[in-house]
């Protein structure tokens, strides 16, 4: 994968939005904000009604995958352009998810909404129906998915990279600093984690950074190339924007997103875990 | 859950012995700014959280206790930052002009 073949430009999409083939997707975790517009044709994805098991804590599976793309009108070979807010958190979230289910075409509008309002681009409320059709999923790509086995192995052997904020990584905060404070019972990171937050990887305005700066963020906070690497933040979306950019823009192999992140690993009895601003020992 | 709420000024539900609150308004002139975007930064200047504004132009975090910078991005306007403490049993409320 490359820069060029996983990102689209706002341009790209206001020329290519309505070609057949071409399907554009808005995927955000408060869907009123594709309700109060979006962009002309596009659908929505909720990223928790659509895409979680609404009993388990887990995706929806293939056949539960399949069935909703069949009722949202996307076939197996459209090319699927995934934009949102909150920094597109929850698009490259949804694109690691088409990914993982094997679609072919999947792409990401680079700085996702907030690019487009910023541009003052055009947005509608109009409503959006496309004929049903009949998708087929590939099973489960586990080469982007990391367990929590998995996890505590990789603990000073792979590069883990903790993409939350400094303060949720040290300790000082369990949540994202917009949101009330909840979720893990500990608070922390995984040992020998490197902090890199998800956020110097963009531009404020939300796009990607250029690749070459892209690359010198990671090595600098000793993310080793020829090491196989595991994401984790605090439910796995933030993460899965760590893991586009290591994956999909800089192509790097062997990239997993560990989606249990630390609602599972600080909630987790008897692992591991490491407070402060260091890594940590193994 | 991990996603951005709209801000607002009504404080039901909010603990705010518990919550060191940041809150306040994007205003153009004396008009509202809806769907602006707050940046709240550390005290290093590092990213750590961000909202839209409602249609109102309010806006809220949920911070610690310290030294912030808010960054605001709205359309046909340059960024500004303002500088904010917060604490504890307080809320620290911010007017922000673009």
């Amino acid at each position: 994968m490359s820069r060029e073949s996983a990102l689209v430009s706002a341009d790209w999409v206001e020329e290519h939005k309505s070609d057949p083939g071409v399907v554009l997707i808005e995927v955000d975790e408060d869907v009123s904000a594709y309700d109060a517009g979006h962009i002309a044709g596009a659908i929505k994805l909720d990223w928790k009604e659509d895409l979680q098991d609404h009993v388990r804590r887990d995706f929806v599976n293939k056949e539960q995958f399949e069935a909703l793309l069949s009722d949202r009108g996307v076939a197996s070979d459209d090319t699927v352009v995934l934009y949102g807010g909150n920094n597109n958190w929850f698009a490259a979230y949804a694109y690691w998810y088409f990914k993982l289910y094997g679609h072919g075409d999947v792409k990401l509008l680079d700085g996702g909404r907030k690019r487009w309002e910023l541009d003052s681009r055009e947005l509608t409320d109009e409503v959006v129906k496309r004929e049903a059709t009949q998708y087929t999923a590939q099973e489960p790509d586990l080469n982007i998915r990391a367990f929590r086995d998995e996890v505590g192995e990789a603990i000073g052997v792979k590069n883990l990279v903790d993409v939350r904020s400094p303060d949720e990584y040290a300790g000082r905060l369990l949540a994202p600093a917009h949101l009330p404070q909840e979720q893990a019972q500990r608070a922390g990171h995984i040992p020998t984690a490197a902090n890199i937050p998800w956020s110097k990887a963009a531009n404020d305005d939300g796009t990607f950074r250029p690749d070459d700066d892209l690359k010198q963020l990671y090595a600098d906070a000793g993310v080793d190339f020829g090491k196989d690497t595991i994401a984790y933040c605090r439910i796995g979306e933030r993460s899965a924007h760590t893991w586009f950019v290591l994956h999909e823009i800089l192509g790097q192999a062997n990239v997993k997103n560990y989606d249990g992140s630390w609602t599972e690993w600080g909630s987790l009895v008897g692992v591991p875990v490491a407070l402060g601003d260091e890594p940590g020992k193994a | 859950m991990c996603g951005a709420k709209q801000g607002g000024l009504d404080l039901k539900g909010v603990d705010i012995d518990k919550e060191a609150v940041i809150q306040g308004q994007v205003l153009r002139g004396d008009e509202p700014v809806g769907g602006a975007y707050v940046r709240l930064l550390d005290s290093t200047g590092e990213f750590t959280a961000e909202v839209p504004t409602s249609a109102t132009g309010h806006f809220r975090f949920f911070a610690a206790p310290g030294s912030w910078t808010l960054r605001t991005l709205a359309p046909k306007a340059e960024p500004v930052d303002r500088q904010v403490v917060a604490q504890y049993g307080e809320v620290a409320e911010v007017a922000v002009s673009v």
